[in-house]
């Protein structure tokens, strides 16, 4: 039987990484706000690797910081471990890594939604959906509850009815073992939502006191380690290391004399894999010229003996997983506490959705995470906060927000995820991203933070805190365009020759001397030029001054894109009406109906040509 | 509404005809004023009316004179789009004109699509609704047309080639971007392999364009000025060319008083063969203007056929003409009436004085020497574009600003390659990678995303 159980605003279904996002931000916008989870021990769940950021990643987690956000600040409190990587490869793909407590991170973030005023956590199975006339009214769970909402962010992982693979053994099941969400998808079928199906696969855990590390290379946190969100305070906890090993080619025997088991080949696994993430059976398949594939060990937590062996995703028979396993040095002895496998799951193929995540068939819907078909902890969050905040704002009845490909990577992931046609699990890359120079994790909070406090996000201290980091970055600034050095300047002639950097030929302002790249803002403060800066501030200058002109060059790409961007279309058009439009690109206008030009010209299928008969069409209609 | 200047030819081209280049957009008179010369002082474009025409000259880059032209200029909105534009009436013929459009590009005018000063003339008002459908129409037939033309090509020996040259880029891009995204799976760039690869693709860009410029020769023709003292027989050459009594020819001289033109085939190569006045201090007003003229035609032309005479010798005439040259880069001398037994032109002479140049003893009146001639032209204006990879010579102007846009990107990555990180690198990587594949309309930057996951083992 249901019964009438409560009146919220938003309910968001799933606490994962989207769904903790999505509940915070709502609450947080005022907005009255119930969180449904299936299972109250798994909130914020790492199924997969233990560890977030990395390239692309890492811009990710500091956007979801400016803008307010938690998954930053969770992580800073929940890491083991911290790595920039790509350094020396440029500012904008240098990334901060962290090795994550998997339990702490879990711990953490539920304090957080805990304490969070305007926040219900629920442990419940949402069966079905109530729609009228095309617009989210009710959400019902398995137990006859019925909650009236406004608006509804579906955050379901993997789980939407989760089928787990490991060789020939074939269950119902979510990640690590939870139960799947069985009546979901055919909710959002019967409510003309399409599905999709995706697999994705995990490796192996094994126990730490049955490893040599001895056989393996250590890899340690960096010494100063470096925090994701911009207002944690400094890490000085002792860093736990990960350690490096490879396959051989004993391992590569035994999976090829076993490949006749593997789901993947015998047709078992149907849903599409990510070509990124491909089973340790794909790579020993598609290069077998390599002899060695390496691996890596990597802590689950500080009270665990899980480890991660991250390389070896797999689905084969668990037997052969053991086998596996003991062919790789120091993993002679291994002991698996838990085994790998794939999982394949329904996702909502998301040319479906608009830019604001919201679902263009049902009013009030919103999907974010996996269920959109992204793979990743960080794309995941990043959408269940432009979720939640959209779902809020639906409700406040104001405008949506929608990032643009040249603000941030959350705009990027978005824009292509509706746009491009999505058939494979989608993963961002630094590569996709065409204003990269612009978009670094440096810089997230200069461009992000004033977003975040428009939309009510980013508290007074946050706010506090930027304003006068802007105030001092501006001053120093200044400070290094107005001051130059001259040739006849005895003490920055000296300086120049110890140095190896070139006499000065004309007056040179401190802002162009740092262009050279044997200079550097330390060598101002070891020269006593400029007292001590903050490292933050350092960075910016140095990382401005020294890379100018490629910034300026991107902001000059960034002009054009401007310009199409902002010839909206508007939302009544009828693709049917226009004359001369080629049918495959009608086809597609139609399926994603875009906001503007700009976004329609990244539509798969719609052509140069189309967009001039587009233009015409509409100038026509603004003409009558 | 727009920002940006186009520009295209928009008459048809035809042999000797009168091709318009036009240009349209904010700025259009101030820019082509850059390259546009007065013939009467004073009339910079700037300071000209609306619709008032002005004589002049379209210079190139070292200020030379590419072809004498009319041009008017219309002020927005009242023009053919609504916005500022100016028409350059090219006198010299559809080479002349695909020159000016050339230098008019070079300023950083954008080639204009099919159907795009109408599209523009639609959006800022000039035509009605009725109108806007006829616009769409031509969009769609040029475009159409346009892709059966890419497919053909796309069959061609030249999209294959192409083809190779965005797979070199694409390779460099990928080793690049996977070394960004999958550092630890990859480990570090071999900058050795992607030099290489895009020094392949910067020269197998320039090999096309010296294909295309080729192609222009067969194509589009050359043109030919002989030139020479009076009475060298300069007349008599032209006639010898086209094997017919075109030009007058006596033994006054002075005769030939005016620029003669005519059309010939030579080896396979269109050309216009241009006879001038002999050129001398004189007197005579008629002739004075003829010699002025001769002039003209001598620097605008592609290769001078300098003509002395073996009986009249070598005078001080022949090196004033010959110094008057020097901003000529082929020349050919030709000894002619070497039939004659008076032999004042010695061979150590030749080798003094124009010890540069390639030479040919001919006789007009035997026909010694002429088909000799025919050959040194082919061989002078193919000089160099002609590599042993054949290529297909149909490179459209289209193509050539966008092989010329990518090669200049390309260029500017290998300049800061190992000097710069590898994510500034990027930045004018991924403009090489846009402006080359819309010559095939490839997503390349799409396709190296997939190359990284199809070369390399990359998982968790
Ligand atoms: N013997 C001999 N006479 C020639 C030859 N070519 C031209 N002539 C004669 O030279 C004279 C001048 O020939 P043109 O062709 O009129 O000379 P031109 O250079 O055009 O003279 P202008 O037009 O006056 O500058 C004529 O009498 C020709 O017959 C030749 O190869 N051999
Ligand atoms: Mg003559």
């Amino acid at each position: 039987m249901i019964y009438q159980a409560g009146n919220y605003e938003v309910v968001v279904i799933g606490a994962g990484h989207a769904g903790c996002e999505a509940a915070l931000a709502s609450a947080r916008m005022g907005c009255k706000t119930l969180l449904c989870t299936l299972s109250m021990e798994h909130i914020a769940l790492m199924p997969c690797n233990p560890s977030i950021g990395g390239p692309a990643k890492a811009q990710l987690v500091r956007e979801i910081d400016a803008l307010g956000g938690e998954m930053a600040i969770n992580i800073d409190k929940a890491q083991i471990q911290m790595r920039i990587i790509n350094t020396g490869k440029g500012p904008a793909v240098q990334a901060l890594r962290a090795q994550a407590d998997k339990q702490e991170y879990y711990r953490e973030m539920l304090k957080i939604l805990l304490a969070q005023p305007n926040l219900d956590v629920l442990m419940a199975e949402i069966e079905d959906l109530e729609i009228t006339q095309d617009r989210v009214g009710a959400v019902i769970t398995k137990t006859g509850a019925r909650f009236k909402c406004q608006a509804v962010v579906i955050t379901s992982g993997t789980y939407l009815k989760g089928r787990i693979i490991i060789g020939d053994v074939i269950y119902d099941g979510g990640p690590g073992n939870q139960f799947p969400a069985q009546k979901l998808s055919a909710s959002l079928l019967n409510n003309g939502i399409e599905l999709g199906r995706f697999k994705t696969g995990t490796p192996p855990r094994i126990n730490r006191r049955s490893v040599d590390f001895s056989k393996m290379t250590e890899q340690p946190g960096d010494e100063r380690p470096l925090t994701f969100s911009f207002i944690s305070p400094r890490i000085n906890r002792p860093q736990l290391s990960c350690w490096l090993t490879h396959s051989t080619a004993q391992t590569h025997q035994i999976v090829m004399d076993n490949i006749d088991r593997a789901p993947m080949f015998t047709g078992v696994i149907k849903g599409r894999g990510p070509r990124y993430c491909p089973s340790f059976e794909d790579k020993v398949v598609r290069f077998s010229h390599k002899d060695a594939h390496q691996l890596f060990v990597e802590p689950e937590g500080r009270h665990t003996d899980e480890m991660y062996v991250q390389g070896l995703n797999t689905s084969l028979p668990e037997d052969v997983q053991m086998a596996v396993l003991k062919s790789i040095p120091g993993l002679e002895n291994v002991r698996i506490m838990r085994t790998g496998y794939a999982i394949e799951y329904d996702y909502v193929p998301p040319a479906q959705l608009k830019l604001s995540l919201e679902t263009k068939a049902i009013e009030g819907l919103f999907t974010a995470g996996q269920i959109n078909g992204t793979s990743g902890y960080e794309e995941a969050a990043a959408q269940g906060l432009v979720a939640g905040i959209n779902a809020a704002l639906k409700v406040q009845e104001k405008e949506a927000l929608v990032l643009k490909r040249n603000e941030a990577f959350i705009g990027v992931l978005i824009d292509d995820l509706v746009n491009k046609d999505i058939d494979e699990p989608y993963r961002l890359l630094t590569s996709r991203a065409e204003y990269r120079l612009l978009l670094r994790q440096d810089n997230a909070d200069i461009r992000l933070t004033a977003k975040g406090r428009e939309i009510g996000l980013v508290d007074d201290r946050r706010w506090q805190d930027f304003n006068s980091k802007m105030e001092t970055l501006e001053k120093t600034k200044t400070l290094f365009q107005q001051n130059t050095f001259t040739p006849a300047d005895l003490e920055a002639t000296a300086f120049l020759k110890e140095k190896g950097s070139a006499p000065l030929k004309d007056r040179l302002s401190w802002w162009d001397l740092l262009k050279r790249p044997e200079i550097g803002v330390s060598d101002f403060e070891n020269m006593n030029w400029i007292n001590v800066l903050d490292e933050d501030i350092a960075e910016q200058i140095q990382i401005q001054s020294k890379y100018q002109g490629y910034i300026a060059k991107q902001q000059e790409q960034v002009k054009k894109f401007e310009k199409m961007e902002n010839r909206r279309i508007p939302v009544e058009i009828d693709y049917d009406e226009v004359y001369g439009l080629a049918n495959e690109a009608r086809q597609r206008l139609k399926e994603v109906r875009p906001t503007s030009m700009g976004q329609a010209s990244r539509i798969t299928g719609v052509n140069p040509a189309d967009i001039n008969v587009l233009y015409i069409y509409l100038e026509k209609k603004r003409r009558n | 509404m727009y920002d940006d200047i186009i520009g295209a030819i928009s008459t048809p081209l035809g042999e000797g005809g009168i091709a318009i280049v036009r240009v349209s957009g904010e700025g259009a008179i101030e820019k082509i004023n850059k390259v546009f010369q007065p013939r009467a002082p004073g009339k910079d474009l700037r300071s000209r009316k609306p619709f008032t025409l002005t004589l002049g000259y379209i210079k190139d880059e070292e200020q030379g004179i590419l072809d004498e032209v009319l041009v008017s200029i219309m002020k927005s909105p009242r023009s053919y789009t609504g916005e500022e534009m100016v028409e350059i009436n090219c006198h010299g013929g559809a080479l002349a004109a695909k020159r000016c459009l050339q230098r008019v590009l070079s300023l950083g005018i954008r080639l204009a699509q099919p159907g795009e000063f109408t599209q523009r003339a639609f959006l800022n008002g000039k035509m009605d609704a009725v109108q806007a459908e006829a616009v769409i129409d031509i969009i769609r037939a040029k475009t159409e047309r346009g892709l059966k033309l890419a497919l053909k090509q796309m069959e061609g020996k030249n999209s294959q080639y192409i083809k190779s040259l965005e797979d070199l880029l694409l390779e460099a891009n990928m080793l690049l971007e996977a070394s960004l995204d999958f550092s630890e799976d990859i480990g570090d760039l071999d900058y050795r392999r992607v030099r290489e690869l895009m020094e392949s693709s910067r020269d197998g860009i320039d090999k096309m364009l010296r294909a295309g410029e080729l192609g222009d020769v067969y194509k589009e023709g050359i043109s030919v000025a002989i030139c020479g003292k009076p009475n060298v027989g300069k007349s008599s050459l032209l006639n010898a060319l086209l094997r017919k009594e075109r030009a007058i020819v006596t033994d006054v001289p002075g005769t030939t008083r005016d620029v003669i033109e005519e059309y010939v085939n030579i080896q396979g190569i269109p050309v216009k063969i241009i006879d001038t006045a002999g050129i001398r201090d004189t007197s005579d007003l008629v002739e004075k203007i003829g010699i002025d003229k001769a002039r003209q035609a001598i620097s605008e032309a592609d290769l001078v056929v300098l003509v002395l005479d073996v009986e009249a010798g070598m005078t001080e005439e022949d090196m004033n003409i010959y110094r008057s040259l020097e901003k000529q880069e082929r020349i050919i001398l030709l000894i002619n009436k070497d039939d004659l037994m008076a032999k004042n032109i010695k061979q150590k002479d030749i080798e003094r004085h124009f010890s540069s140049l390639d030479v040919i003893w001919a006789s007009t009146k035997d026909d010694i020497g002429i088909q000799s001639l025919a050959e040194m032209i082919e061989k002078k204006v193919t000089a160099g574009l002609a590599d042993n990879e054949q290529l297909e010579f149909t490179v459209s102007l289209r193509q050539k600003e966008l092989l010329k846009e990518a090669r200049q990107y390309i260029q500017e990555v290998l300049e800061a390659l190992e000097l710069v990180p590898m994510d500034c690198l990027g930045v004018d990587m991924q403009n090489a990678l846009i402006s080359l594949g819309q010559l095939t309309g490839r997503d390349l930057k799409e396709e190296s995303i997939d190359r990284i996951f199809r070369e390399f083992c990359i998982g968790k």
